[in-house]
């Protein structure tokens, strides 16, 4: 039948060469993945390291005072003043792109338009926060538009720019997700078109839709180019939206240039708080992600 | 019903012709054609049989295959048959130890190739795989690569030069008879070929290594039927130099081109007899509903 | 239904809807569709409001904006090959060390990481995405270049003799052309490695068991079904990443020095499109001709960034696209790869 003698010695020679190279990619292709994993945690530790001990009551409950020697103030006005724009233009962006993706998905759909309509949106994600803020800079500022030169609303409006696309094609995966059988249905029940728009493909994707604005605020939350050019700075608290307003990024970001320590010792203490409020916002938006995906 | 004709067991390279079986069961064969030995190099290779022994596989908890033994005569073409789930193809991704690639997965028992056992702890995976070739059932050509480079992929690998390439990847083509409908075009990607092409191909790339033996999952189940006995033909050609394992869900096939053929069920082999027998005269019932289409 | 049979009887005015009732149908539609609309003006109305500004500064220089280097406020002369070519070099230092980088981590992650790390690992890279510009900004000023500093010294003495690296061991600046590259190269990481996570994920299995069932090892295997397949997609990853590197502006104007001239090497200080406009915005407000070379910066920037996510869409689907056509239109990935990976949060540039 065979020749006899069958052996360990009869298997075709792997070559030490193809072993090595598999070993040594294996763990390159490791060392990759560490490599890209270090810049998170140090980055954390020395948020921590650097801005915790900065953090006490008087930090959270004063303002900046702009004073170079002595007492700096904390960072009030700087975490009020971003709540406050960030706030606004979530209230805007956030219906306004899903509605702009509810169109898409229920009426648009696969037109030449929608398709134009998909295609220049996908393109804005690409674009730099700072051509937003440039954009609104000329369009209001310049002109002193609503009576003001740099205004807190106004900077809200560059974030919107910012987290509209964002929203907008995170909405648009999610409602696509929705059953087409379940639209039909209603339909066939008789509901008109807004009916089955509201009250069956909206709460069915609500998680999903929860999910991509979570993002997209965070995001926008974090952003300094377009507040820089529209909002500009100030020291005080206010609820003026017609002013200056004072916001976490260009709080840190003025903070960083400065030559005295203390004042730079904020800006890790303001930079971790900011980090903070984005790391919650994203990680509660996975957490909602992944349980709707497994439940 | 006419008393089934020996089939040849023997390594000398005599003709095997197949069996002309004429059932009295429902189940029909078309009358197969007994076969020339092909004119292309005599068989130098001495064959290579497999013998599983006491096989159990699992995925993750799942018992797919329960104390499995089956042995491969070598230059034969053996089946495994039976209903979806009946663990067949299980079986034969142990033989090449893919099986194992499927995460959460293990296999226990013996394989032996002649008589070396494939799951030995110092046995290199990549080198047994070298010998046990394994074609699926859908065509996978590399769709990046050409058809050249489809079936020089394997040759690659272990450093065959450049100016030995050319050669060996003629020979493979001609061995599944491909060359002259590709043989202006090797250079054009594999994917542009038909199906039955692709497959062809596939094969081709599997032989160009010299494995021992040829595993082949369903082989032709996504052909059309001009594709699928072009396929079964190459198969017939085949085993004059490699022992041959194929899973199909197709009877006919099995009594076409194999000498024997195994029955498979929930994991169990429940008979292991020449092909004529198994689809003539089965032993067991359970082999009698299922060739004869009581289910499955 | 009877009583629905007495009123059917010859009376269809019953079936229709009173126009009252069809007006929330008629105003989300319309009241949508003019979203839609307006979305697209706005774009519009971007392109031409920012062209007006820069008409100025467009007409006074002319091309030598991008190809001469001279950029002196004090003289109002501005010339900015330095900021174009400071662009390029930060954004080619990102994506030399930021590809690899991310690539191996996707791979790593898709084809060897065990399944049970999967998510988390993934989840933890993705992350990256969402540290503000500032803050990493400020960890590249306080951390990242006081730390390299002896390092970068060290590869400007060893490597002298290359013209870019070395030579200027005296000149090293805390803030310089390489230190903003790898503040860039981190902040590309994640979508890079997103992209191509997604992309790798829909090479089929059947090419890479083929790979297998023919001998080879596991890196065999990637180098031979998975990379070849991939590699359209992964290419579109890395334009985007380009993307992002080229429009980035408040981490880089904190860690590239600042200097509108041209470095003599890598790790000396420069300047970029981006940075140039945040740092000289305060003071080009009431200058004309400052204000007009800042907004044309910000046209080139913006112009950039369009072409190269255009084209780097186009090839991350296209090799999606043709591979599926290939294989006869077979399971299609849930749509659009690009999509996915913003889904998973990894966004533009700041």
């Amino acid at each position: 039948m065979s020749s006899g003698g069958m052996s360990l010695s009869r298997l075709p020679e792997i070559s030490a060469r193809r072993r090595r190279t598999d070993k040594v990619m294996r763990a390159s292709l490791l060392v990759g993945t560490v490599i890209a994993l270090i810049p998170l945690v140090l980055i954390i530790y020395y948020l921590i390291y650097k801005g915790l001990g900065t953090w006490n009551k008087n930090f959270f409950t004063t303002d900046p005072n702009g004073n170079f020697f002595g007492n700096h103030g904390g960072i009030r006005s700087a975490i009020v003043g971003t709540l406050e724009i960030v706030c606004l233009a979530t209230l805007i962006a956030v219906p306004a792109g899903i509605g702009v993706a509810v169109w898409l998905t229920e009426y648009g759909k696969q037109s030449w338009f929608a398709s134009l309509v998909r295609y220049f949106v996908d393109v804005m994600t690409g674009v730099p926060s700072i051509v937003f803020g440039l954009f609104i800079y000329i369009v209001l500022v310049i002109s002193h538009t609503g009576g003001s030169g740099f205004a807190a609303w106004k900077g809200a409006l560059a974030v919107t720019l910012l987290m509209l696309p964002i929203v907008i094609r995170s909405a648009e995966v999610v409602l696509l997700l929705v059953p087409n059988n379940l639209r039909e249905a209603a339909l066939a029940l008789g509901a008109p078109r807004w009916r089955v728009i509201t009250r069956v493909v909206l709460p069915t994707s609500l998680s999903g839709l929860i999910t991509g604005s979570l993002l997209a605020v965070a995001r926008g939350m974090g952003e300094t180019a377009p507040l820089l050019f529209t909002v500009s700075t100030a020291f005080v608290l206010t609820g003026n939206l017609n002013t200056q307003m004072n916001t976490l990024p260009v709080q840190i970001y003025n903070d960083i240039k400065s030559p005295e320590p203390s004042i730079v010792a904020r800006a890790w203490g303001a930079a971790l708080t900011l980090v903070a409020l984005v790391l919650i916002l994203n990680v509660i938006a996975r957490l909602i992600a992944r349980r709707s995906r497994l439940g | 019903m006419n008393p089934p004709e020996a089939t040849s067991k023997e390594q000398t390279g005599e003709p095997t012709s197949a069996v002309d079986a004429t059932p009295a069961t429902p189940v029909s064969t078309p009358v197969p054609v007994a076969r020339q030995p092909t004119s292309s190099s005599p068989v130098e290779k001495a064959g290579h049989a497999v013998d599983v022994k006491d096989l159990n596989a699992y995925y993750g908890g799942q018992h797919a295959i329960k104390n499995v033994t089956i042995k491969f005569p070598a230059n034969e073409v053996t089946a495994l048959i039976g209903p979806s789930g009946s663990g067949k193809s299980t079986v034969v991704r142990c033989i090449n130890r893919m099986h194992e690639e499927i995460p959460g997965a293990r296999a226990e028992g013996s394989i032996t190739l002649d008589e070396l056992d494939i799951y030995d702890p110092s046995v290199d995976v990549t080198a047994v795989r070298r010998l046990i070739g394994m074609v699926f059932q859908k065509p996978n050509p590399f769709p990046t690569m050409s058809i050249f480079d489809n079936v020089a992929a394997g040759l690659r690998l272990t450093g065959t030069r450049s100016k030995d390439l050319k050669e060996l990847v003629h020979r493979s083509l001609q061995s599944v008879g491909l060359w002259d409908e590709v043989k202006d075009r090797l250079n054009e990607p594999g994917i542009g070929l038909s199906g039955g092409q692709q497959q062809r191909l596939c094969i081709a790339r599997t032989v160009a290594i010299e494995p021992e033996v040829i595993l082949m999952d369903e082989p032709a189940s996504a052909l059309d039927p001009i594709s699928t006995l072009k396929i079964e033909e190459l198969i017939d050609e085949l085993k004059e130099r490699y022992t041959i394992v194929i899973v199909t869900h197709n009877m006919q096939q099995a009594a076409r081109v194999a000498n024997s053929t195994v029955f498979m069920l929930d994991g169990e082999v429940i008979e292991h007899d020449e092909t004529n027998k198994i689809f003539t005269n089965p032993s067991d019932e359970r082999t009698e509903r299922y060739v004869t289409g009581k289910f499955g | 239904m009877e009583a629905s049979a007495t009123t059917v009887r010859g009376d269809r005015s019953v079936l229709e809807r009173s126009p009252l009732g069809r007006l929330p149908d008629r105003l989300l539609k319309w009241g949508l569709t003019a979203l839609a609309v307006l979305i697209l003006l706005l774009i519009a109305y971007f392109f031409i409001r920012l062209i007006g500004e820069s008409t100025t500064s467009i007409n006074t220089f002319g091309l030598s904006f991008l190809f001469r280097n001279d950029w002196d406020a004090s003289r109002n002369i501005y010339h900015g090959a330095a900021l174009v070519i400071g662009t390029l070099v930060t954004s080619g230092i990102a994506l030399m060390i930021g590809v690899p980088v991310a690539v191996a981590a996707a791979l790593f992650l898709t084809e060897l990481c065990p399944r049970r790390a999967r998510p988390a690992l993934g989840m933890l890279v993705d992350l990256l995405a969402a540290v503000p510009s500032v803050v990493y900004g400020l960890w590249g000023v306080f951390v990242l270049g006081p730390k390299l500093e002896p390092v970068e010294r060290w590869f400007a003495n060893t490597f002298s003799f290359i013209p870019w690296i070395g030579g200027g061991a005296s000149a090293i600046t805390p803030g310089n052309y390489f230190i903003a590259g790898l503040i860039l190269a981190i902040m590309i990481l994640p979508i890079v490695s997103a992209i191509s996570r997604e992309v790798i994920a829909t090479v089929p299995s059947e090419n890479k068991e083929a790979a297998l069932a023919l001998g080879a090892t596991r890196w065999e295997m990637i180098r031979m079904a998975v990379l070849p397949y991939a590699r359209p997609g992964i290419t579109g990853g890395a334009m985007l990443g380009l993307g992002r590197a080229i429009g980035e502006t408040i981490a880089v104007v904190l860690v590239i020095g600042d200097a509108p001239t041209l470095g003599h090497h890598i790790f000396s200080q420069g300047y970029t499109l981006a940075s140039v406009i945040a740092n000289e915005f305060g003071e080009a407000a009431n200058v004309k001709i400052h204000a007009s070379a800042l907004f044309e910066a910000g046209l080139v920037l913006f112009i950039l960034t369009l072409i190269i996510n255009v084209i780097a869409r186009w090839f991350v689907n296209r090799g999606a696209r043709s591979m599926r056509a290939a294989r006869g239109g077979s399971a299609a990935p849930g749509g659009d790869v690009m999509v996915a990976a913003q889904a998973a949060g990894v966004g533009g540039a700041e």
